[in-house]
């Protein structure tokens, strides 16, 4: 900045504090489940106890005797108005795409599938009369093994179709023009590594539990929902309903997290929207902690089988993945492409010259999987930085220094990758020389080896995890090309009102990452108001009509864009109407510092808000100049957004007990440039512990009858406080060169980088054992038997010096 | 039905409740309390938490009929009349302890209890006292960093921090963290 002494201090890179805590943190706040209409009726659901049975009869007749009861109905009752639920994303033309009732009609396909619903004058009433309810079941043979799914003979999730393979997708190099085959490379290499990796289930577990309110009354049917996407969800009411869109308003209020949970159009909102139209009444519908972890979606969940071929120097020269990926028993929103938002990002920051994947979609009697936290990004980060250290150790070599001689240079950026993707911008070096730096690497190494001599019972590990992303989801033609159903703009518009005060609205719809504040910081800068003279408003189709919503930490890269845009047309359209005030041709003012200046005389100054009074009197302007400075813009992305960062974990693993303590953690990140710090360094926090936790902790897991064992947090281990390490976080900064503000996404790197970061580390501790790997989540039992089956049977090769 | 007199956030309430209802449930649906929240329902997240008698109990895990008689502050009224809120929830605004918000009702109750029993905790009393309590956004780093905060406005050994504003908080530009030589340690 120059003349800082004239301007406003900037926003923009300042860590201000948020706007959106004086309400949460006094308890004045929106939850759904906090609304209350007049007349309003609660729901409670009856869900399938079976994984696969036939419904051989169902009568919700006593039901509607119990007291309080004002409605009940089946997917029988409903099977010509209810729709199927949507999904937008078949990733090939032969995608096997089955009926999706909200409530099932003939068959249950998982644990926890709604098979009816009670209405009810309160919430007691409603689960009460649950219990009337009769139901019986033929149970039908489940399958939940991906791997039996696909053999021949096994039992079919969806009898109709005659498979349960859902669909293939493959990559090849050699077909895209990008590089050489991968069966050639393997032939040739000195080195081959093959190694399976198994993507445990994972449950996203957002505080807030879903919740959806539907008010019938009003010309617009109105849906309050706990959800990521309220824009999507309205097309999706519509579109499977068909009540036409304008008829319908979707509002996502105060939402408690999401992390890909809530990127969801589910079977409880379509049941709360039938129930609210035949009943003519507002319902409620809150689901428990329970039937979230059962009938939520899911998330991971893949088999991945990786090929990486090298020469004895290093040199890697091909990679081949076979992935077989759970697609759950039914699709949902974007079920199917989760994995193939992996396809691109397996050969990582390295220059591979041969590229292979394969990936296949299996049904089980399973809860549906679908985005959560990375999807798809942080099961390809996982397996190539696993397999690198894989490689590391086989060749004897530092991992730091392998990945140093196969990465992408800084020099070499923008680099177009075998994946076909384009890496705008990053900075390997910076990012892992800082890590390197903070961690004190060289000194942990030489605490590592004399450990291993002492043959200390607590092994020290080091675990390196370098990665990029592609977020900012996305260029609309990319989506296109990849059979997404929607494009992946954003749009933002700007209203000033009067008095110089600023609305901002956006069509992304944040659930905790702060986009008042940031929005606020943008605004500021751009239209040279004041930080607190801006307020934006989000989540209600009514107020933003037009928006893609959050997910694929997309937010600040496609909406941030946006509205960037959006408030230079505010400046654009103030120009003429500044020169009039100021009596100067438009062409000799510059918008600097927050204010219209004439050139060579900066003391003549007029503001946004001097232009907004004289709009609204309209008393005297320029000849044909519109009387308004609202603007509003919709930016669709060129590229993807690659931030990118080196995250190194030490562990100190109990070799007598198996027990692991991370030791220390330091993550060097590079998100471009950034909006506001405190912010970017919380989503980094939330997402490093969120690997960790599929690391160490987190799994959902099915007995063999199809039941889920981890219904509830006494099963699923959600991390708490004791249970994370304190972390260290830095960064390096390299600016987006397609981004206005050169930003890039933040909101899933930290979940992408560290898993790998945190079982690199253990493994890397016990492979004086002859260990070469841990299944996660590597609890203590997991890793005591690893040392156990190792040393008992140690594979040939696999004992290092 | 049973006849139940609380006093909650300063203000008695006399009610008939079903002997099942819940706390949880007695606040926020016939007192319209809704500042306190619920995440699961197996005591397991503590969302819930509101402190009862001066101590933090998951409102979850009471019965409103148990709770007859007793005085129950919950996260709406922990600030004072005139709006000035709590060190600890100053804190939290100031250390960015919170993002969805979800949890931090409970959050900021669990850890008024906590300094109210260790003045002085050490970062590694605040994540066993808080234990209790998941957050699924912060990863815990920074609401120990706001406990501690709190815990220092509270011995009055710092004065009370305004609002950080445009100036950026200690620590939070570029090198977010602790040098090397702490990680080394």
């Amino acid at each position: 900045m120059t003349t800082a002494e004239a301007g406003p201090t900037p926003q923009v890179g300042a860590a201000r504090s948020r706007k959106e805590d004086a309400r949460l943190i006094t308890g004045r706040t929106m939850w759904t489940e906090n609304i209350t209409l007049p007349g309003m009726l609660h729901l409670a659901i009856l869900r399938s106890p079976m994984a696969h049975a036939r419904i051989t009869h169902l009568d919700v007749g006593p039901a509607l005797e119990a007291p309080g009861v004002i409605a009940a109905f089946s997917g029988r009752d409903v099977a010509d108005v209810q729709g199927s639920m949507p999904c937008a994303w078949p990733v090939t033309e032969d995608t096997v795409v089955p009926d999706y009732p909200p409530l099932a009609v003939d068959e249950v396909r998982h644990t926890g599938e709604p098979v009816a619903v009670v209405a009810a004058r309160d919430r007691a009433s409603a689960m009460d009369a649950l219990e009337a309810i009769e139901v019986d079941y033929e149970p039908l043979p489940v399958v939940l093994g991906m791997e039996e799914a696909l053999a021949e003979n096994a039992p079919l999730v969806h009898g109709d179709q005659g498979t349960n393979k859902c669909y293939t997708w493959t990559f090849d190099s050699v077909q895209a023009g990008t590089g050489g085959d991968v069966a050639a490379a393997e032939a040739d290499a000195e080195v081959v590594v093959k190694r399976r990796y198994t993507q445990q289930r994972l449950i996203p577990a957002f505080m807030e539990p879903r919740s959806v309110v539907v008010d019938p009354t009003g010309d617009q049917i109105t849906m309050w929902s706990a959800t990521q996407i309220p824009h999507i969800l309205r097309l999706m009411l519509a579109m499977v309903t068909g009540i036409p869109e304008h008829k319908v308003r979707v509002v996502a209020p105060d939402v408690g997290g999401g992390f890909g949970g809530k990127l969801q159009v589910t079977p409880e909102e379509f049941i709360a929207f039938v129930a609210a139209q035949r009943t003519g009444r507002p319902v409620k519908y809150t689901e428990s902690r329970s039937d979230t972890m059962m009938s939520g979606h899911h998330g991971r969940d893949q088999i991945q089988d990786v090929t990486l071929s090298a020469r004895r120097d290093g040199t890697v020269t091909g990679l081949s993945i076979r992935l077989l990926a759970n697609m759950g028993a039914y699709l949902g929103i974007v079920t199917p492409g989760v994995p193939i938002l992996g396809a691109f990002m397996y050969n990582a920051i390295y220059k591979f010259p041969a590229y292979r994947f394969e990936c296949t979609g299996v049904f089980t009697n399973t809860t549906k999987t679908d985005a959560y936290r990375g999807a798809g990004r942080p099961e390809a980060t996982f397996a190539i930085e696993r397999a690198m250290d894989e490689l590391a150790a086989e060749l004897d070599m530092d991992p730091i220094e392998l990945r140093r001689r196969n990465w992408i240079k800084h020099e070499e950026f923008p680099f177009t990758t075998v994946a076909t993707l384009t890496y705008d911008s990053g900075n390997y070096e910076a990012a892992t020389d800082r890590a390197m730096e903070l961690f004190g690497y060289d000194a942990l190494r030489r605490e590592q080896a004399e450990r291993r001599r002492s043959g200390d019972r607590v092994q020290l590990g080091i675990g390196v995890s370098t990665y990029t992303e592609m977020c900012g989801l996305a260029p609309s033609r990319v989506l296109g090309s990849l059979r997404y159903g929607a494009g992946g703009w954003e749009n933002a518009s700007v209203r000033v009102l009067p008095t110089g005060k600023v609305e901002v609205i956006t069509g992304t719809s944040p659930h905790g990452q702060s986009h008042e504040t940031a929005w606020s910081q943008i605004a500021a800068d751009q239209l040279g108001v004041a930080f607190e003279d801006v307020e934006v408003l989000h989540g209600d189709t009514r107020t933003s009509p037009k928006g893609l919503d959050t997910y694929g930490s997309r937010s600040l890269a496609v909406g941030g864009a946006a509205l960037v845009h959006a408030c230079e047309r505010v400046v654009e359209k103030a120009r003429p109407i500044a020169a009039h005030l100021l009596e100067c041709d438009p062409a000799d003012l510059e918008f600097t510092d927050g204010a219209f200046r004439v050139r060579g005389t900066p003391e003549a100054a007029k503001t946004i808000a001097d232009c907004s009074l004289a709009v609204f009197t309209s008393h005297d302007l320029p000849e044909g100049v519109e009387p308004s400075l609202d603007s509003d813009a919709t930016y669709d992305p060129a590229n993807f957004s690659f931030p990118h960062g080196t995250h190194l974990c030490a562990t100190e693993v109990d070799t007598e007990t198996g027990r692991v303590r991370i030791r220390s953690y330091v993550a060097v990140d590079d998100v471009g440039r950034v909006v506001n710090p405190t912010i970017v360094e919380g989503q980094l926090h939330g997402g490093i512990a969120q690997g960790i936790a599929q690391a160490l902790y987190e799994e959902a897991s099915y007995d063999n009858d199809g039941n889920l064992l981890t219904g509830s947090f006494v099963d699923y281990l959600v991390p708490g406080a004791p249970d994370l390490p304190h972390m260290v976080t830095d960064r390096t900064e390299t600016p987006a060169p397609d981004h206005p503000l050169g930003a890039k996404g933040v909101g899933e790197a930290g979940t992408i980088a560290s898993t790998p970061a945190v079982v690199n580390a253990i493994v890397d501790a016990l492979r004086p054992y002859g260990v070469t790997d841990v299944p996660m989540p590597c609890m203590p039992e997991r890793v005591w038997r690893a040392i156990r089956d190792a040393r008992e049977g140690a594979p040939e090769g696999s004992e290092r010096s | 039905m049973s006849r139940i007199s609380l006093k909650v956030d300063g203000v008695r309430y006399d009610d008939d409740v079903d002997p099942r209802t819940l706390l949880v449930h007695h606040l926020r649906e016939h007192l319209g309390k809704v500042g306190t929240v619920v995440g699961c329902d197996t005591t397991n997240c503590g969302a819930c938490t509101v402190l009862m008698g001066g101590k933090s109990v998951k409102s979850c895990t009471v019965l409103a009929a148990q709770a007859d008689g007793q005085e129950i502050e919950t996260v709406e009224g922990l600030a004072g009349k005139d709006g000035s809120l709590h060190p600890v929830q100053q804190a939290f605004h100031d250390s960015h302890a919170l993002q969805c918000g979800y949890c931090t009702p409970g959050m900021i109750m669990a850890a008024v209890d906590l300094l109210a029993e260790n003045p002085e905790p050490t970062d590694d009393e605040v994540r066993e006292g808080l234990e209790g309590n998941l957050c699924r956004c912060t990863g815990y780093q920074n609401i120990v960093r706001a406990v501690q905060d709190a815990a220092a406005v509270m011995r009055a050994e710092v004065p009370a921090p305004r609002d950080a504003g445009t100036e950026p908080m200690e620590g939070t530009r570029g090198t977010t963290s602790p040098a090397a030589e702490e990680v080394a340690r």
